[in-house]
């Protein structure tokens, strides 16, 4: 246990000079998700109705193939810091918060990475 | 020798019992109801790249889903969450350039943003079923 008040720790140390990187961040994926959301947008309505076959076709085309790996990327990272803040805000049970907080982490790698790959496979043509 | 005190108990977020309920504070409620649901939606766009991936089998399975009752009320549900979550975007960021802030204005935005997710949702599902959707 510390001798010193909470007064005399915080005074002098100022700002952290960081922290605001996640706001930052939340705001520049939102920003690319939305051009990237709406050309996905245009891609599903595309597809639609189309075979298999065409789809496949559709998907491996780079521009198409491009575009899809920016919108995972861009709304993989802004959904894991959008979680991130929820549990933050509504959980207060420290191993419930920190089991959340891990498990939002493994969740947002795991679908960015297996979407990734699935299109890289369906551009690959394997 | 300073003893711990115990914490005082303040009141905690989302201070739902302490202010008047307003539509825009219900809109921020639902922009990260939305928002989660997308999470969700995640699920359902893997799955649909990672069958085409795999191949003609899996993704039939996926259009299996697809096009059941429950595929499609998900996927009307995930439509609609993200438009929702897109123009909710907007109003924030519109809000942090510092714009929009007056009384007026803030209802304007809100009322904006669920009228327009709604209309977008119908319009794109009309545009799908125009397009031959199965």
């Amino acid at each position: 246990m510390t001798m010193r008040t909470p007064l005399r720790r915080v005074l002098g140390l100022g700002s952290a000079k960081t922290g605001t990187e996640e706001f930052w961040l939340q705001r520049m994926t939102a920003i690319a998700a939305i051009p990237l959301t709406l050309a996905g947008l245009v891609l599903v309505i595309s597809l639609t109705g189309r075979s298999y076959p065409a789809v496949r076709q559709i998907l491996a085309s780079p521009l198409v193939a491009v575009l899809m790996i920016l919108f995972v990327l861009a709304t993989t990272v802004h959904m894991k810091i959008g979680v991130q803040i929820v549990i933050e805000d509504y959980v207060y049970e420290k191993t419930q918060k920190f089991t959340l907080l891990m498990l939002n982490v493994f969740f947002a790698w795991a679908i960015g990475l297996a979407c990734v790959f699935a299109i890289l496979k369906i551009s690959f043509g394997v | 020798m300073a003893e711990m005190q115990a914490p005082v108990q303040r009141p905690l977020s989302p201070h739902l019992q302490i202010y008047r309920l307003s539509l825009s504070m219900l809109m921020s409620g639902l922009h990260r109801i939305t928002g989660l649901a997308l999470c969700a939606g995640m699920v359902v766009l893997a799955w649909w790249l990672l069958a085409a991936a795999a191949g003609q089998n899996a993704y039939g399975t996926f259009e299996a889903f697809e096009t059941s009752w429950i595929g499609r009320l998900i996927l009307f549900g995930f439509s609609w969450s993200l438009l929702h979550h897109l123009l909710g975007g907007l109003r924030y960021l519109i809000w942090d350039l510092g714009y929009g802030m007056e009384p007026a204005e803030r209802e304007w935005l809100v009322r904006a943003n669920i009228i327009g997710s709604i209309l977008l949702t119908v319009l794109l599902w009309v545009i799908l079923w125009v397009s031959g959707m199965r």
